[in-house]
């Protein structure tokens, strides 16, 4: 029985090379609430679990070039605790109380979330949305990537061997912007999203959109970034037409499975559904109602 | 096999443990330390019948690693209690009638005064979505949720 | 059958509060003990391999690498139990064979379910048990499966037995099939009923297979000794019956067995059967170590009994003025991987709370590719009554009757007869439809998107043998003992009983449940049977204590027994005739019990007939969100007779749980099978039970029409409320968007599937 090795690095630099270091699997610690559920499937068995929650970049959120930076360690409680973020990224906030139950989210991370790479993961399409760059440390140094290029499929992202999220920046908001996420579940809490949507948007003094993103999630193998869904609601005062516009685009970028969670019909219908109840959602945010 | 060495807090106390690095914190909990007040209902998270405070956090334990306990404090039910003076959600559970097997019934405890500490004042619905993540079978949740509000009530000193 | 006390005052003192349980610190401290929290010096950890294929001849199987890993101490396969023989035994409702029993426990000639159990491990810790069962090799040859119960009836269906012929049908098919039973009951005339219906509505349902869902894995713990005498620590709802089946399928004698009662954590009907204490015995026996045993959640899921699954049809013919003139329902149940499902019950209490003078009742018991079923909470009946309380609610609306008010027109009272054979013999059930007509909430009006439905249920409730014991300690307090385990609370209920009869203080009283050495035969806790039959015992222990404390004190006053009554807890001259003496409470005559005859004791059994039914009615108000299918319950009121609430609160939790197991059952709770026949929702995630974000506060409430057969007037209240939810939030759906929905759950694509269909 080959035995697990358990490592703390203190540095970001220090945990790329242990990880591009290690022959065999190689996974990353951040709040585990993922992890330990394949650990115990065994589906996954590593020869090196390495716990981040050590290095001190990953786990601060801080204000940066007014916008936000926040580490890889920091766990969705911390989040929705931020009250100033809280308020400034009301919809990545919406998304991280969405993560399974309150003793989840004590210890699940949007890093992990994005790098567990479920098609279905909450806070992904909200990240999309939000514009969030991701930080990524590896053997060969650090490069920004925009979250929706790192989950490639189900179970996978484009991180190469040896490279892991050091923190997320979130741009400075313009005036008069909004998000939210909104999913749909069979339960109210504890589900695996059947659809999700997450939907930024920014209006003018004279309230016309001029800036929107729309990213799907749990409707492909990858969380979707929707350009056409986005350009539904550009130019327009994200009035019933624009509306009815968001929602028919929503539902033909869908691209959904029949699962034990829910069929093809259906999700392709709740894409649109969500999508413009989002908009509208983060419409009155926009508008700071 | 060899094990980790873990110097850790609970409830209070200084403990120290050995534990295979893959093990979890509720496996370490109930058959390396033999405390089996915490309840392995699903091993997934699922369910919270496993609930304790890390460093205050309210976690589900399967999903915590024993290693991970190093050098922070954990809260398990056993520790609830102050020797023979029970906690008042302790006491309201008993009075409500807001157990029935009581399998669940720690991880609850253990969740209410999380939300309680953060929350002196919640509401119906706020207590319903903090509990979310604990499933009870036998209840319906009626007499806990009543249980919970009067303890806060209590608590306040209203 | 209080001949010999009698209380001062008219009302309880006892009786009807709700006082704190004795085992109520235990567990909200973390320190009460659980199947799975024992442990013993030695102790060797099991695992169990579990087939991966839905159907598969068992050609061979290999343990030797297995055995070989250092740290495994035995490996058991069905090899290491003794044969049984095939035969039905006990009432047939309730029947039980050893034969598939032990197939079931460990498999023998085909794996006949994803999950079945193959083989077993003992081993020094449970990582290397776990690593054991990956070493065992068995060759298996797979065979086509099939999973649901229509199909399994096909005549081209994949045949689990190859030697089942159909029982209840005359001439005996000769051809093997999946349906195991055939049963009918029938009364009266159908074509004749039917042809004086002025409505008539025919309709097909299905349901899926739920299970109990209770948090608590399978857990046991075994010590069996070099003499043979084993010990074994289990949480279960019934250890005599545990003992039982544990000691049939190893050929041990019953006494060789110690069963001890670890509290339990949800049970519902399902751990009235046994599926690891066989084994954890078996290699106890072969390691000379103790053994434990815990069933992790998926295995909970995939290789214990859920509810059977349901295909039905049923038809019901009304009068314009709302007389029921007929009625006939088919029910085809599947049973898992062995008979047994429980369609005798879904036929019986299908039409049973309705005065109904033609009718014909049918099932059929379906094996297929599933774990074998269990009981869960009133089994059968739930299943049924989706059904039957639906076409009601169409027929009130043909008719223009309120649904509730059709169902009081018809409804059954202490007399009226049974499809199935008995007359009724108590009343309540209208008394539980009149609670709610008269409640103030039932007229509320709605808003949009939102409606109102009402059901109804019935169970039978159950009796049968418990046994109690009665001892007076030296110092006056008293020691009750029984042997039905505690589920939800009734050690308090049995203790509230004794202190009642016995005019002492509830807070006298320690009541305990006993091991299967120390007390007599119980059987288990479920049936709605304990507080009924096993409260018979604690009240019929309790007199005969009486009579021994009255004749102490006739010895301590040197009086003729005839000259003491028993009132208000002490012995007291009966008249002044026989003397002025000072009343003595249990502690006086305790004190004196050496020089008066010796310890103070007394066991009582029963065998416990006379139960009355449980009958509950319900309304509940839903909202449909009519883009998304997604249903919210706002209200839902539950009225249940329980004859007399022993401990209202515990009576009233009873009735919450039930009610939200239907929520589930109707909304999201269902086994989704994959096309290889396997499991794929086998975890809480994907098997949606409620929680407390999904619910409102449920309002239930307790009528009270007392069984005169019980000297406190229970009635059981543990089942009836779980069989009208499903139904009640079936006709709710139908208010809120007019369309009815026949198949559960009615999960949110479904129902948004029925607003969409033209």
């Amino acid at each position: 029985m080959s035995e697990m090795r358990f490592e703390r690095p203190k540095t970001a630099e220090a945990a790329a090379v242990l990880l591009a270091g290690t022959q065999g699997v190689a996974k990353v610690l951040s709040g585990g609430t993922d992890l330990m559920i394949h650990m115990r499937n065994g589906n996954v068995k590593p020869e090196l679990v390495l716990d981040i929650k050590g290095i001190a970049e990953m786990n601060t959120i801080t204000v940066e070039d007014g916008g936000y930076r926040f580490g890889a360690a920091v766990s969705c409680m911390e989040l929705l605790e931020h009250e100033a973020f809280a308020q400034t990224w009301p919809g990545v906030i919406d998304s991280a109380n969405l993560v399974g139950s309150v003793q989840v989210r004590g210890r699940a991370t949007v890093a992990g979330n994005l790098c567990t790479a479920s098609p279905a993961a909450d806070t992904v399409p909200a990240m999309i949305a939000a514009g969030a760059i991701a930080r990524v440390v590896g053997p060969n140094g650090r490069r920004e990537v925009p979250v929706e290029d790192i989950p490639a499929g189900p179970g996978k992202t484009t991180l190469a061997k040896g490279e892991l999220i050091v923190s997320f920046f979130l741009p400075k908001r313009a005036p008069h912007s909004g998000d939210a996420y909104l999913r749909f579940t069979p339960r109210s809490e504890m589900d695996i999203a059947v659809v999700g949507v997450g939907l930024c948007l920014t209006l003018d003094a004279n309230g016309i959109c001029t800036h929107a993103r729309v990213s799907l999630g749990a409707v492909a193998e990858r969380a979707l970034l929707v350009p056409e869904a986005a350009a539904a609601l550009i130019g327009t005062k994200v009035d019933e037409a624009a509306l009815t516009k968001l929602a028919a685009a929503a539902s033909a970028a869908a691209r959904p499975i029949d699962d034990k969670r829910g069929t093809k019909v259906f999700r392709t219908k709740l894409a649109g559904v969500l999508a413009r109840r989002a908009a509208e959602k983060a419409l009155s945010r926009a508008k700071g109602i | 096999m060899s094990k980790q060495h873990v110097t850790t807090v609970i409830n209070g106390d200084p403990v120290e443990f050995l534990c295979s690095a893959n093990q979890s914190l509720l496996d370490v909990l109930r058959n390396n330390l033999n405390m089996t007040g915490s309840k392995e209902g699903c091993g997934t998270g699922d369910c919270g019948s496993c609930s304790v405070t890390l460093d205050d956090r309210l976690v589900c334990s399967c999903l915590v690693l024993g290693v991970e306990a190093e050098g922070k404090s954990i809260q398990t039910i056993e520790g609830m209690a102050n020797g023979e003076h029970l906690h008042v959600l302790q006491q309201k559970f008993l009075e409500h009638a807001a157990l029935q097997c009581g399998i669940c019934t720690p991880g609850i405890l253990i969740a209410a005064r999380s939300l309680l500490e953060r929350n002196p004042d919640p509401t119906e619905k706020e207590v319903r979505f903090w509990l979310a993540g604990n499933l009870c079978r036998c209840t319906g949740y009626n007499k806990i949720i009543e249980a919970v509000l009067d303890a806060a009530r209590e608590m306040r000193g209203a | 059958m209080l001949t010999n006390t009698k209380n001062t005052e008219q009302t309880f003192k006892s009786v009807g509060t709700s006082p704190i349980r004795p085992d109520g610190v235990p567990k909200v401290t973390g320190m009460a003990q659980y199947g799975a929290d024992y442990s013993l010096p030695g102790m060797l950890w099991a695992k169990i391999l579990r087939s991966p294929h839905a159907h598969a001849r068992i050609r061979s199987i290999n343990t030797s690498k297995a055995e070989a890993l250092p740290g495994v101490k035995a490996v058991l396969t069905s090899a290491d139990l003794p044969a049984q023989p095939f035969d039905y035994i006990g009432p047939e409702r309730v029947a039980v064979n050893y034969w598939h029993m032990t197939r079931n426990i460990l498999a023998r000639e085909k794996a006949l379910y994803e999950g079945h159990a193959i083989a077993a491990v003992a081993a020094t810790t449970a990582a290397i048990a776990a690593e054991a069962i990956a070493l065992i090799e068995v060759d298996y040859e797979v065979l086509p499966h099939v999973i649901d119960v229509d199909e399994a009836m096909h005549p081209d269906a994949p045949v689990l037995f190859e030697d089942m012929i159909t029982r209840g049908v005359e001439p005996a098919p000769t051809k093997p099939s999946n349906i195991t039973k055939r049963l009918e009951f029938k009364v009266g005339d159908l074509d004749a009923g039917f042809a004086e219906a002025d409505e008539i509505v025919e309709m097909s349902f299905k349901t899926a297979a739920v299970h109990q869902g209770y948090i608590e894995p399978h857990s046991c713990l075994a010590r069996y000794g070099a003499d043979g005498q084993c010990e074994l620590w289990s949480a279960s709802q019934g250890h005599f019956v545990v003992r039982a089946y544990t000691a049939k399928l190893l050929g041990m004698e019953i006494g060789n067995l110690v069963v001890h009662p670890a509290e339990i954590g949800g049970g519902f009907g399902g751990k009235t059967v046994v599926y690891v204490e066989p084994i954890a015995v078996a290699l106890s026996r072969k390691t000379g170590h103790p053994v434990k045993i815990m069933m992790s959640r998926e295995d909970v899921f995939k290789a214990t009994g859920p509810t059977s699954g349901g295909s039905m049809t049923v038809k019901i013919g009304v009068k314009k003025d709302g007389t029921l003139v007929a009625a006939d329902g088919v029910f085809k149940l599947q049973a898992g991987a062995f008979p047994g499902s429980p369609v005798m019950n879904a036929a019986m209490c299908a039409f049973a709370p309705y005065i109904i003078p033609n009718v014909r009742s049918v099932g059929f018991d379906v094996v297929c590719n599933r774990p074998k079923s269990a009981a869960y909470r009133a089994p059968g009946s739930p299943i049924s009554a989706f059904g039957v309380e639906s076409v009601l609610d169409i027929l009130a609306q043909k008719i223009g009757m309120d649904p509730l008010k059709l169902r009081l027109k018809n409804a059954v009272k202490a007399g009226s007869p049974t499809a199935y054979g008995p007359k009724h013999s108590h009343d309540g059930f209208a008394e539980t439809i009149q609670v709610l007509l008269d409640h103030p909430d039932y007229n509320k009006p709605l808003g949009k998107n939102q409606g109102r439905g009402v059901a109804s249920g019935f169970w039978f409730n159950g009796g049968g043998e418990s046994t109690a014991s009665i001892h007076i300690n030296e110092d006056g307090t008293v020691v009750l003992a029984t042997g039905s385990m505690d589920v939800g609370g009734s050690r308090a209920s049995m203790a509230l009983m004794a202190a009642e009869t016995l005019g002492v203080q509830y807070a006298s009283v320690r009541s305990t449940v006993a091991d299967t050495a120390s007390i007599g035969y119980n059987h288990v806790t479920g049936g709605s049977r304990v507080t009924f039959a096993t409260g018979l015992a604690v009240v019929e222990a309790c007199n005969k204590i009486i009579e021994q404390l009255r004749l102490r004190a006739s010895i301590m006053w040197d009086v003729d027994v005839k000259g003491v009554v028993w009132e208000d807890g002490f012995a007291k001259p009966a008249d002044k005739s026989v003397g002025e003496f000072e009343p003595l409470s249990l502690k006086a005559i305790a004190a004196k019990r050496a020089v008066t005859g010796g310890p103070i004791v007394t066991e009582a059994a029963v065998n416990a007939g006379g139960q009355a039914p449980g009958f509950s009615t319900q309304f509940c108000d839903v909202e449909v969100d009519p883009e998304t299918g997604a249903v919210k319950i706002l209200r839902f009121v539950a009225a249940q007779d329980v004859g007399r609430a022993i401990h209202p609160k515990y009576c009233e939790g009873q009735i919450h749980g039930g009610v939200v197991q239907g929520i589930g059952w109707a909304l999201n709770e269902e086994y989704i099978y994959d096309k290889q026949g396997r499991l794929a929702n086998a975890g809480f995630l994907d098997y949606r039970i409620p929680v407390a974000s999904d619910l409102p506060m449920i309002e239930a409430i307790l009528v009270e029409v007392p069984n005169p057969n019980h000297p406190y007037g229970v009635k059981g209240v543990g089942e009836a409320n779980i069989v009208p939810p499903m139904a009640a939030i079936a006709n709710a759906i139908q208010q809120a968007t007019g369309k009815r929905l026949t198949e559960l759950p009615m999960a949110p694509h479904k129902v948004l599937a029925a607003i969409d269909a033209v």
